[in-house]
């Protein structure tokens, strides 16, 4: 049975400002793992993309103010070398997850925004589910072993 | 603040020298800084440098494939220069590579 090792919690508002603290924050709380540069890179990467779409899409309808748009993030470390990570919001939830899934699907115009976030959390992490309520929210759950 | 994004001209080359980690906050401000120019200078070439950038997520891709799109209404054509091998794992899987009017040395 693997034990959990160590555990946080984040709760930080939607706004841009936090992807750089939401990133910044899993990595330094990893550290203790010690994983490679490149196991590093792809856990940065993946929390990117989930904590990006709290903020541009699960509040989407919220007004920048709303001080319930939340991102609330949690982690845990096993001494098995695994990292778990849930990022999850109260936003505007998925209809179809599925198709959200799909690599390139984007809901969103005119905003730059690529279609490459949950291709990219299921590229780089070694596991991932997405649990979305419409009107409720969306939960993201992912998974990293690193090397021994 | 230090600026994210060193914009110069020399020779029909629009260089923008990006600096700051690549993430949806960051683009907006970079791309709203880089489009004016390339319609100022209506260069040849946009090369966008990623010496200095130790971070980007897809919205660096989605910024990529915009300022592609942007320099082609001016007949220009993209490079990138500088990137990462952890960068350029981003890139492989996005296939931006294959797009026309885009260029990738490293
Ligand atoms: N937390 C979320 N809340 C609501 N919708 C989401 C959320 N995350 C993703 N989505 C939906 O899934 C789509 C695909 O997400 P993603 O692969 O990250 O691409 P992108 O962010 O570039 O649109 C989004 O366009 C959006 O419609
Ligand atoms: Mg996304």
């Amino acid at each position: 049975m693997k034990k959990i090792i160590n555990e946080m919690k984040l709760r930080l508002p939607a706004v841009g400002v936090n992807e750089a603290v939401a990133r910044s924050c899993i990595c330094a709380f990893v550290a203790e793992l010690n994983p490679t540069v490149e196991e590093l890179g792809d856990l940065r990467l993946a929390v990117s993309e989930a904590v990006t779409n709290c903020i541009v899409h699960a509040y989407r309808d919220s007004l920048p103010t709303d001080r319930n748009a939340n991102i609330y993030i949690s982690v845990r470390l096993y001494d098995s070398r695994e990292v778990s990570v849930e990022i999850s919001d109260n936003g505007c939830g998925i209809e179809d997850v599925a198709k959200a899934r799909e690599p390139m699907y984007t809901s969103t115009v005119g905003c730059e925004r690529c279609g490459m976030g949950f291709l990219v959390m299921e590229s780089f992490m070694d596991s991932l589910s997405v649990k979305s309520t419409p009107g409720k929210g969306t939960t993201v759950l992912m998974r990293k072993i690193f090397k021994p | 603040m230090t600026e994210d994004v060193i914009i110069s001209e020399k020779d029909g080359r629009l260089t923008a020298a990006l600096k700051c980690e690549l993430d949806h906050c960051s683009a907006k401000r970079i791309r709203e800084k880089i489009d004016p120019a390339v319609f100022m200078y209506r260069p040849e070439t946009l090369v966008l440098d990623f010496t200095d950038v130790h971070f980007m997520d897809s919205s660096g891709i989605g910024l990529i494939i915009g300022r592609t799109e942007v320099a082609a209404e001016v007949g220009a054509a993209v490079r990138l220069v500088g990137l990462s091998d952890g960068l350029m794992k981003l890139v492989r899987l996005s296939g931006i590579e294959k797009i026309s009017g885009l260029a990738v040395t490293r």
